[in-house]
């Protein structure tokens, strides 16, 4: 028996190459962006699924602008079979549990056996969404995947942990997130890019779905880290020890 | 697909895979360029298939690349601490 559906939602986030700069008080958005990578590794391991027959379909969803269709057809590029588009309005930002919620509304109908999510994005890392989408499912989940296994209704994932490596048995569906040493995805080539323009993409917006995406909370506040000082030279041993002894106060 | 087909993809992905080549697209473009115009004057079907082969290992190279210097990057930025 092989999994009908697997669902993999992706997001659009900053690319990982980018140096984050603060422009106005808001993150400088107008630069280059990719697909999240720990979602890469997601979308790679349900299409080595779908090779090894062990799952029919691969479905990516994405939330975000309409920008974040081109992370879906790197979805479809590397080997995913249709789309899922919740467009939300450029520059607003959708919280871990409204997307939660968003996911969840497309599983109900979609009716995947198994959801795998990248262990959190490269932006916000908040590292939430697909534990609170397995709590509101109420479906067990299995986070931080270094290996996944599938066995007919039977799910087994080792999993990171500190200090270790964990193994642990589920039934599906499940929710599953994904550790970065899961699998290498593999790069959407250009043949397969222009072979994905021809995929399904559904296009739908949070309301279609019913769930609220105003925010439910406030940034304050945003500042760039604090720039490194650069080092001096010191004239003499003397020096040295004074400073050491006075201002680094490591002596 | 014809042979010169088959050269024009090889040619059109290895442009696709250099976009964001660290050195420029530019730097890189022109030595592709050189690297495909220097066989140019090959004409035996067999040589064609040869220079292919060597150009798709360097496009599989190329790939494995990518990959290294993102995996790195993540490796450095979320585990090494």
């Amino acid at each position: 028996m092989s999994l009908n559906r697997v669902l993999v939602p992706v997001k659009r986030v900053v690319d990982y190459a980018v140096k984050i700069r603060v422009a106005g008080g808001k993150v400088d958005t107008n630069v280059k962006h990719s697909m999240n990578p720990f979602d890469e590794i997601a979308i790679e391991e349900a299409v080595r699924l779908k090779e090894k027959k062990l799952a029919k379909e691969v479905i990516a969803l994405t939330v975000g602008p309409s920008k974040s269709n081109e992370t879906l057809r790197t979805a479809l590029a590397m080997g995913a079979d249709r789309g899922v588009h919740i467009e939300v309005p450029e520059g607003s930002e959708v919280l871990p549990l409204q997307v939660a919620k968003l996911i969840k509304a497309v599983a109900e109908k979609e009716k995947p056996e198994l959801l795998l999510l990248g262990k959190q994005a490269i932006d916000d890392d908040s590292s939430q969404t697909g534990q609170m989408l397995a709590g509101l499912l109420g479906w067990p989940q299995a986070t931080f995947a270094s290996k996944v296994e599938v066995a007919g209704d039977k799910l087994t994932v080792t999993r990171e942990v500190d200090g270790g490596l964990e193994t642990i048995a589920s039934k599906l569906p499940a929710v599953v997130t994904t550790d970065l040493r899961l699998n290498e995805p593999r790069y959407a080539t250009l043949p397969n890019i222009m072979k994905a323009k021809k995929k399904k993409v559904e296009k739908l917006t949070p309301k279609d779905l019913g769930v609220d995406v105003t925010p439910t909370i406030e940034t304050v506040k945003v500042i760039e880290p604090p720039k490194r000082a650069g080092g001096i030279k010191v004239e003499s041993v003397d020096e040295l020890l004074s400073k050491l002894k006075n201002e680094a106060r490591v002596l | 697909m014809s042979l010169r087909g088959q050269v024009r993809s090889l040619y059109k992905q290895l442009l696709f895979i250099g976009r964001e080549y660290p050195a420029g697209f530019e730097f890189y473009r022109a030595r592709l360029k050189a690297a495909f115009l220097k066989k140019r004057d090959l004409s035996d079907p067999e040589d064609i298939r040869k220079a292919l082969r060597q150009g798709e290992f360097v496009l599989k190279e190329l790939e494995a690349l990518w990959f290294l210097k993102k995996y790195r990057h993540l490796k450095q930025k979320y585990y090494d601490q």
